[in-house]
């Protein structure tokens, strides 16, 4: 393994990796050439790839989604730097009336990422949108939702070699999350879930930024004697239904964990989809954590009011085992 | 009606019938635009009442009328050329070359489409054969178009891609959006607005904030002009010189098609919106197929035997490839949900 480093360094390392390899891969967004990106995810990619390959443009994402659908049809595998996944809804035609369908109607492959920090801290209800549902209900479209360093680059290098449009959602909370990440060959495939904690009493399942949340939920459960198994999904399109059912079977218990408003959310899907298949296998009902049906307020107290923490995400554990909590 | 019942009508002959140029234009040219344009009015003539029929599903929007614009610009594209399309884009697919009993088929929601069945009229397309699709969403096709021009230039492959829209799509910030990107980074695009004057049943002028498309564009930083849309020999002059400006390294065109729709929006408009009076004083002197005819003849480059045995070809071809259709079976049930995407998405079924 390698030196520890960002989430942005791993995507960045992961982005370089590929680049070097297939001349075919470019990057574009806003500000991307000379300041890195926001979040430094690009940083020194212009000086090696040049401007052809690592591109400033405009801020009109529709343009730079639609450039990628094309150029995607056309030979090439762009990566599309949205900075903010929040700005997608200025290109949602490009991203799902086109890029999702390419390959049903029109028998393409369509090799195109879309990158946009997602996720709820500072800023307000505009930047802070939970919308990888939106993706995920879309018939055409992969989404990846890391949580490690290590998993951001092994996703974006399976996402660059792969022939499916991709939007893959790094956390803004995460951006500075240490960690040490694999070499050039080590990629991680879209639809394998980890195990993050092994525990036998209860299961959560979970990805992104809440990963980390439950597994801070599971230590202080440990200490109440409730052992939670936490599962990385990684990535919600494909969602690693298996990985849940193969763990639930164990423990007969499930919450769900996600930051993204839990109405109609995969937390949701989650949630149904065990209950058809392992119905008679629960010792209770699936039980979900997320966040309150609220646009993301500004307001500290408000913002921690919506933001699912690790104290909410333990304090469903303790409904779904509440014979070990008594 | 078939064009050549029109033909016999004196269509052809008709004083009002407005000239058309064709200095330079030899007789291969003049032959082929007539028998790519004949197709596609006879291909247009013949699937109109077979919506009607309830043959071919989900309705369409018939190009009569248009076909000097898709007929003139991809007569000056090479092997290799791009195009996308908008709804209405029969014309600009016949003109690029995908069979018509494929386009027919696939119209059909037949196994044999060009498609398979996958897309139906409003999303035609032949990747392979650079038909980056006809677009049900309105301007879309051009941002596809600057894409694959995207593509051309940063691979270096010496295409040009022609982005199709309508005056509809004009004022659609996306479509704006498209030819700013295109002109920032001076990619070998022609950008192409088919004009015929009627958003669905809202008139152009009605609706389009300063009245002029090429003057906006212009705003834009590129090279734009008004062309006459009925006038083949015309169109394909201004998209030759966008062609080679774009394979040149000189960055996108701007090239905004004056052309009518000569049938309904879409099969079964009752088209309350325009009067029969405007829409005979342009099939009388503006249909573009009997101004190419006719001038072809004036010129000597045609004979009248040559417009009949075009117009007769094009009824032959689109006959096969109605029976073509017709025998065809439909996709099996059972390939639904292949093709999806690449990766298994593992998507359970209902029980």
């Amino acid at each position: 393994m390698s030196p520890r480093v960002t989430l942005s360094q791993a995507y960045r390392q992961g982005l370089a990796e590929e680049m070097r390899a297939d001349p075919s891969i470019l990057v574009y967004g806003t500000d991307l050439f000379e300041r890195g990106g926001h979040w430094g995810q690009v940083r020194g990619l212009g000086d090696e790839f040049g401007r052809d390959r690592v591109r400033n443009a405009p801020i009109s994402e529709a343009a730079m989604v639609a450039a990628g659908v094309g150029a995607a049809m056309n030979g090439l595998r762009p990566v599309v730097d949205l900075n903010f996944i929040d700005f997608a809804f200025g290109a949602m035609d490009e991203i799902v009336n086109q890029a999702a369908k390419v390959r049903y109607m029109w028998g393409a492959p369509m090799p195109l990422v879309i990158r946009g920090t997602n996720g709820v801290a500072g800023g307000g209800a505009q930047h802070n949108n939970s919308i990888e549902s939106w993706f995920a209900h879309t018939p055409g479209l992969l989404v990846a939702m890391p949580s490690t360093p290590a998993d951001t680059k092994g996703l974006i290098k399976s996402a660059l070699r792969g022939q499916d449009p991709v939007i893959f959602l790094m956390h803004k909370l995460l951006a500075g999350l240490r960690g040490e990440v694999g070499g050039e060959e080590d990629l991680v495939p879209f639809g394998r879930g980890v195990v993050r904690r092994p525990g036998r009493d209860v299961t959560i399942a979970t990805y992104g930024v809440t990963v980390s949340r439950s597994v801070a939920a599971a230590e202080q459960l440990a200490a109440e004697g409730v052992e939670v198994e936490v599962l990385d999904l990684r990535t919600v399109a494909p969602l690693d239904l298996e990985l849940v059912e193969d763990s639930v079977r164990r423990t007969r218990r499930l919450v769900v964990v996600t930051e993204a408003p839990r109405h109609g959310g995969i937390g949701a899907e989650i949630a149904a989809a065990l209950a058809e298949s392992l119905h008679g296998e629960l010792d209770g009902p699936v039980l979900r954590v997320g966040a309150p049906h609220v646009p993301t307020p500004h307001s500290p107290t408000l913002l921690a009011a919506a933001t699912p923490t690790a104290e909410d995400i333990a304090r469903a554990v303790r409904l779904a085992v509440p014979a070990r909590a008594a | 009606m078939t064009i050549l019942d029109r033909q016999s009508a004196g269509g052809a002959s008709s004083p009002e019938l407005a000239p058309l140029d064709l200095t330079g234009v030899d007789r291969g040219q003049a032959e082929s635009w007539l028998a790519s344009m004949s197709l596609i009015r006879q291909f247009e003539t013949v699937a109109e009442p077979l919506v009607m029929a309830g043959k071919i599903p989900g309705g369409m929007h018939s190009a009569i009328g248009q076909e000097a614009t898709a007929v003139g610009v991809i007569s000056a594209l090479a092997e290799g050329d791009i195009v996308t399309g908008t709804h209405r884009s029969h014309h600009v697919t016949l003109a690029k070359g995908l069979p018509p009993r494929e386009v027919m088929a696939e119209l059909y929601g037949k196994a044999t489409g060009s498609l398979g069945g996958r897309g139906g009229h409003m999303h035609l397309a032949d990747v392979g054969r650079g038909h980056f699709g006809s677009n049900g969403i309105v301007g879309a096709g051009l941002g596809l178009a600057l894409g694959a021009a995207l593509g051309s230039s940063v691979g270096h492959r010496g295409q040009v891609a022609v982005g199709f829209f309508g005056d509809g799509a004009a004022n659609i910030g996306r479509v704006w959006e498209y030819v700013n990107l295109a002109v920032v980074w001076q990619l070998p695009l022609v950008v192409v607005c088919e004009n015929n004057l009627y958003a669905v049943e809202t008139p152009y002028a009605q609706v389009t904030g300063g009245g002029d498309i090429a003057a906006r564009a212009r705003g834009f930083g590129l090279p734009a002009e008004k062309v006459d849309g009925q006038d083949v020999a015309a169109m394909h002059r201004a998209a030759a010189a966008a062609v080679q400006r774009a394979r040149a390294g000189g960055g996108p065109t701007f090239i905004e098609s004056l052309t009518y729709r000569l049938g309904g929006h879409d099969v079964g408009d009752r088209e309350t919106y325009r009067t029969r009076e405007e829409v005979e004083r342009w099939r009388a002197a503006q249909d573009p197929v009997l101004r190419l005819a006719a001038a072809a003849q004036l010129a000597g480059l045609l004979s009248a035997d040559d417009v009949a045995a075009a117009l007769a070809a094009a009824e032959k071809a689109v006959a096969e490839a109605v029976e073509y259709a017709e025998a065809s079976p439909f996709p099996d049930p059972g390939t639904l949900l292949t093709g999806v995407t690449a990766t298994d998405l593992r998507i359970r079924s209902n029980p």
